[in-house]
């Protein structure tokens, strides 16, 4: 088995998600795992997931690669995967790596299996878990050709640190001309205070059942008590009553902290992806059909504005504060 | 400008995975995927501020999938195209992405509008495959788009803030469910809907060969269906003015506060 995991990375950081797989693809033990990371000066970048467990990265370092576009990072895919002999090519989902994923897919005719949560070998079968409808039933899946693709589900695995160093390899870029045909005009994101939320123990998090912006600060108490860090949903972030940092869903962060709280939050699906791997969930929220509590280990069907602040309260004489 | 919407029929309701032949259940009742009404939404409002302008649907599926295209013609859309046949059953990425794109080219949109998932398969991934088969540009996660001088200007919506992508027509764009609001259907397009134009194909039609088509044509397979995880029991309360004594007990038991 001859694996290639995609190594996405924003600003100088590898993402943890993608490091997460190339963990798992390392852990499968089983042939070559490589790496390989698509950029604009991305070199040093690229020998940094040495410390991961890439004893080998692919690097291709080009000034149109140098926005996160889905297109020309599958033109250099695809010459990869069918000249360097690689049967499978595993990616941490995001906005980017899907497209590129699913781009791949159909240049190469290969299938793509997404959303999994583990990948095993079954006998000489290579089987990719994938919860579905709601995570009611959990599907075996697999490929019926090479090469295979495989989308992780986000969280599902965490980064390994080893001693190690990659070798790193230069690949040859051409793009096809409508893969240039999409420019990236302007890049507004907001750069984050403090530290990054993902890796905070504990997340108190707030959604549009506050009522407003002004009651954030009932969601700021409680976690400030417990000593972790304050989240929202996209929903609030929208409106201007969060910044963009703290947004935790598939277009935000991604976090699996010990305990996330959530306080006037639905639980759309938005928001699921990027909290259903926290290890206790405990919702409140004054709608009992909310479909949060479908899977919060503790369901509290109330008004956040009264029972908040009387638990930030309990949490303090608790801690003797 | 003639704007395609490609759009999914869905399980009206809670879902099932037939044990037998391990695919989703679609015998029950259809509906319109919710996502795909977002799309819908905005090929309309694109629509409506350009004039000499087009909204065509394309989907594929059961030949009942008729009801989802009903329903987002009732919306406003002006005609539908369904691919339906019997050897596109159990098509995967591949093997759907394949025979979408020969139906989309030939229609020659401008534009090509996809909803943000599918909310049955969670699958969130056709536009990419269907963009590289038809070599046009593809943007996904859009929660704004205009249009002029021959291209479109997408805000994307990532995990680190927005991007303001352009892209040459034609071209393919996913919108996020966060774009707009659909509008409910009105008595009067509801009645409309029944007479607009809309045309069955079959993989015939569009010069699909059987082997690149539904099961066979497909590159991944199910072997198996089980239950998730336990993940503890769930417990639901009323607060009755309690309820905070009562989370911060469960905290203390699990030892995280």
């Amino acid at each position: 088995m001859s694996t290639l995991v995609f190594l996405e990375h924003h600003g100088d950081e590898l993402l943890k998600g993608s490091l997460g797989v190339l963990a798992k693809a390392t852990a499968l033990g089983d042939g070559e795992v490589a790496g390989v990371v698509l950029g604009s000066n991305v070199r040093e970048l690229a020998a940094s997931a040495g410390n991961f467990g890439a004893a080998k990265v692919y690097v291709a370092d080009h000034p149109q690669l140098e926005a996160p576009l889905p297109q020309p990072r599958v033109d250099v895919l695809a010459r990869l995967v069918e000249d360097g002999g690689i049967d499978t090519v595993l990616f941490a989902n995001s906005v980017l790596a899907a497209d590129v994923a699913a781009g791949l897919a159909a240049r190469l005719d290969a299938g793509l299996n997404w959303d999994l949560v583990d990948l095993t070998w079954e006998g000489a079968k290579l089987v990719g878990k994938r919860p579905a409808l709601q995570d009611s039933v959990y599907v075996e899946v697999g490929w019926t050709s090479e090469p295979r693709l495989a989308l992780f589900r986000s969280g599902s695995f965490d980064p390994s640190a080893t001693d190690g160093s990659a070798e790193l390899e230069d690949l040859q870029v051409a793009l096809e001309d409508f893969s240039t045909a999409a420019r990236m005009v302007d890049q507004a994101h907001e750069e984050s205070e403090g530290p990054s939320i993902e890796d905070a123990p504990v997340i108190v998090a707030g959604g549009r059942g506050l009522g407003g912006p002004e009651n954030f600060v009932l969601v700021e108490q409680l976690a400030k008590a417990l000593g972790g860090a304050v989240g929202a949903t996209r929903a609030v972030v929208d409106a201007g009553w969060y910044p963009y940092a703290t947004q935790v869903g598939q277009t935000g962060k991604t976090v699996s902290p010990k305990l996330y709280i959530a306080c006037g939050i639905s639980g759309a699906i938005q928001h699921k992806v990027g909290m259903q791997s926290s290890g206790t969930i405990v919702a409140i929220n004054k709608d009992a059909n909310a479909p949060i509590f479908e899977f919060a280990d503790l369901g509290v069907v109330g008004d956040v504005h009264e029972v908040v602040p009387k638990l930030t309260e309990l949490v303090k004489q608790r801690k003797g504060e | 400008m003639k704007i395609a919407v490609c759009v999914k029929q869905v399980p009206e309701g809670s879902s099932r995975i037939d044990p037998e032949t391990k695919r989703l259940d679609r015998s029950g009742e259809g509906a319109l995927n919710p996502f795909d009404a977002n799309a819908v939404e905005e090929a309309l409002q694109l629509r409506d501020t350009s004039g000499e302008s087009e909204v065509v649907l394309v989907t594929m599926g059961p030949a009942k999938a008729q009801d989802a295209l009903r329903k987002a013609l009732a919306m406003g859309a002006d005609r539908a195209v369904l691919v339906a046949d019997e050897g596109a059953a159990g098509a995967d990425l591949v093997a759907t992405s394949y025979a979408l794109a020969q139906a989309l080219e030939r229609e020659r949109a401008d534009l090509i509008l996809f909803g943000q998932q599918a909310g049955d398969s969670d699958g969130a991934v056709l536009w990419a495959a269907v963009a590289d088969r038809l070599r046009l540009p593809v943007v996904s996660q859009a929660a704004e788009i205009t249009h002029g001088d021959g291209k479109v200007t997408v805000k994307r919506q990532t995990e680190f803030g927005y991007d303001v992508i352009e892209a040459e027509l034609p071209a393919v764009v996913a919108v996020s469910d966060a774009i707009n609001e659909p509008r409910y259907p009105s008595l009067k397009g509801i009645m409309g809907a029944k007479s607009k134009p809309q045309e069955t194909l079959s993989l015939d039609d569009l010069g699909v060969a059987a082997d690149r088509a539904g099961e066979r044509g497909s590159r991944t397979e199910v072997y198996a269906l089980g239950d998730p995880p336990a993940r503890g029991d769930s417990t639901k309360i009323d607060d009755d003015g309690n309820a905070a004594q009562a989370i911060l007990d469960f905290l203390a038991e699990r030892r995280l506060v």
